[in-house]
């Protein structure tokens, strides 16, 4: 069983547990072993769970809609409800045929020239988030870099892009916590209208009656051959990007940022060789891929030797895949300007994320913005970095001591 | 060297378009669109080979045409 009284894990190989705190911790050398000596591990907790390792399992599930069904991503003890408390969140949660017509509808919102615009008020976000730990900055110079400043980007981005007001965000962070970070773990009521539906429902009433130009505004006025989508649809996706957008990419800064803390001589290189920056992105997303997704057994299928059941969990480490070295050269090291990188931080297939052109650009701005203004930092305590349990790790405690504080003019005193 | 582009493969990852933008476009759904036909120009073998390298879909092939002997 999960939960606060989970037993140890002392086999990973038949017994192991994705949201232990000893996985989170230590997962790269988790899946290397279980590569090396069992590439399809098995479960019974959460009533039954896979675990596949390289990536040629974990591409060929990704591209089998017809044994694999995303009805449910998220491994939990409860069947799938996909994320709870909205049963229904496409296209996540979608398989063929529904799915290409959910996603087709928010394709255009996600592409590469739609986020464009969404760059400049990032990065000036960023800058403004950074001045003022500076600004802020003790005399120990000790900042936490994961909570103070990766974890506000992607809230503020996505207020942003839904158009609701910045100050939402703290609200946000709440509703992750309640429903992914403690899913399963918390039984105390949340007040009706403290809910993440409640809070959507009613902004979707709000422009009800104003139209708006916002994504909200935008799915409001969608159709599915010349149908308006229910509001259920509507608010199901508004939950899905809440989740998915946030605490994924929080996640993939704080690595980053986590990485570069330990290496000066990385952020030297970076700083002086910014064309370098698209690769060392796409690097530390490989390296540190936030995202496990999951899927239910829809059909009885062998994989690596094993028999999966139909009901039986599967899930889809693409951290993993990205590790494996029958996939990628040296993939245990970080290599910035690595040309050859097929990763899978996305995921592959028909639900390769959506969201991944806005996550790559405040990767990059977030990243960029930092350098700019902190060329130098190290880890304050190695040992008081956090990583997040369950499908989406990165840290969520990091604490770091900045040496430099640069030479921007707006920082230092300028409150 | 001849480049081809299978768009059934072709998931929208973008990085073809990030890398080897002289080669490929995206569309307004964010799937690659293949800016030339056929024989790639001397000086972009190098992005062309990038760019399938780095996509996750394996939708990007290079064939060449005269291997150097
Ligand atoms: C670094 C940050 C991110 C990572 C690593 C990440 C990773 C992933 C992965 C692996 C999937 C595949 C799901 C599957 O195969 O079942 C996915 C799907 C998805 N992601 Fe992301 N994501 C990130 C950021 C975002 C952002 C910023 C958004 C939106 C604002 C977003 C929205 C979505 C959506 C809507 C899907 C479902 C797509 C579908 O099923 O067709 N993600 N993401
Ligand atoms: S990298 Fe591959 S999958 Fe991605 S857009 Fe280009 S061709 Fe398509």
């Amino acid at each position: 069983m999960s939960g606060p009284e989970r037993c140890p894990v002392t086999d990973w190989q038949t017994d192991f547990d994705h949201t232990a705190p000893e996985y989170a911790a230590d997962a790269p050398a988790i899946w290397q072993e279980l590569r090396e000596t069992c590439p399809v591990a098995h479960s019974d907790r959460f009533g039954g769970t896979w675990l596949p390792t390289r990536h040629e399992d974990i591409s060929a599930i990704a591209h089998d809609t017809e044994h694999f069904t995303s009805r449910g991503v998220i491994v939990s003890v409860l069947e799938p409800q996909v994320p709870a408390p909205v049963g229904y969140a496409p296209p996540i949660s979608s398989d063929p045929p529904f799915h290409q017509v959910a996603r087709s509808l928010l394709l255009p919102a996600f592409a590469p020239k739609a986020i464009r615009p969404i760059e400049a008020p990032t990065r000036a976000f960023c800058a403004q988030l950074i001045d003022q730990i500076l600004s802020d900055l003790p005399a120990s110079g000790v900042v936490d870099a994961a909570e103070q400043y990766a974890q506000h980007i992607p809230v503020r981005v996505i207020a942003h892009m839904l158009g609701v007001p910045a100050e939402d965000g703290d609200r946000f962070r709440g509703f992750i916590h309640r429903i992914l970070e403690m899913a399963g773990q918390n039984d105390e009521p949340v007040a009706p209208d403290e809910t993440m539906i409640h809070y959507i429902f009613t902004q979707i009433e709000k422009r009800r009656d104003e139209p708006s130009d916002d994504l909200i505004g935008f799915l409001l006025q969608a159709e599915i051959e010349g149908v308006p989508l229910t509001d259920d649809h509507v608010g199901g996706t508004i939950a899905l990007i809440l989740l998915a957008g946030i605490d994924t990419t929080w996640s993939a800064i704080g690595a980053s940022i986590w990485y570069l803390a330990q290496h000066p001589e990385e952020c030297a290189r970076l700083i002086a060789h910014p064309e370098l920056m698209p690769f060392a992105v796409e690097e530390m997303l490989r390296a540190f891929a936030p995202v496990t997704m999951a899927r239910k057994v829809s059909q009885d299928v062998e994989l690596g030797g094993k028999q999966l059941h139909e009901g039986d969990w599967v899930l889809l480490p693409f951290p993993s895949a990205n590790r494996d070295p029958e996939f990628f050269e040296n993939p245990n090291e970080v290599i910035l300007d690595r040309e050859k990188n097929r990763h899978a931080a996305f995921g592959l297939g028909i639900h390769r994320c959506l969201g991944s052109n806005l996550a790559r650009m405040e990767l990059t701005v977030a990243l960029e913005e930092w350098l700019a203004r902190v060329p130098e930092f190290e880890l304050a305590d190695p040992e008081a970095v956090l990583w997040s349990t369950g499908q989406v790790r990165g840290p969520r405690k990091l604490p770091i001591r900045i040496l430099d504080p640069g030479t921007s003019t707006t920082t230092m005193g300028a409150r | 060297m001849k480049i081809s582009f299978n768009r059934e493969a072709c998931q929208g990852h973008n990085r073809c378009y990030l890398l080897a933008p002289e080669l490929f476009d995206v569309d307004d759904e964010g799937y690659a669109v293949l800016l030339v036909t056929g024989d790639v120009p001397e000086q972009l073998h190098a992005k062309a080979q990038l760019a399938v390298d780095n996509c996750p879909e394996y939708a990007i092939t290079l064939t060449e045409e005269n291997p150097p002997a």
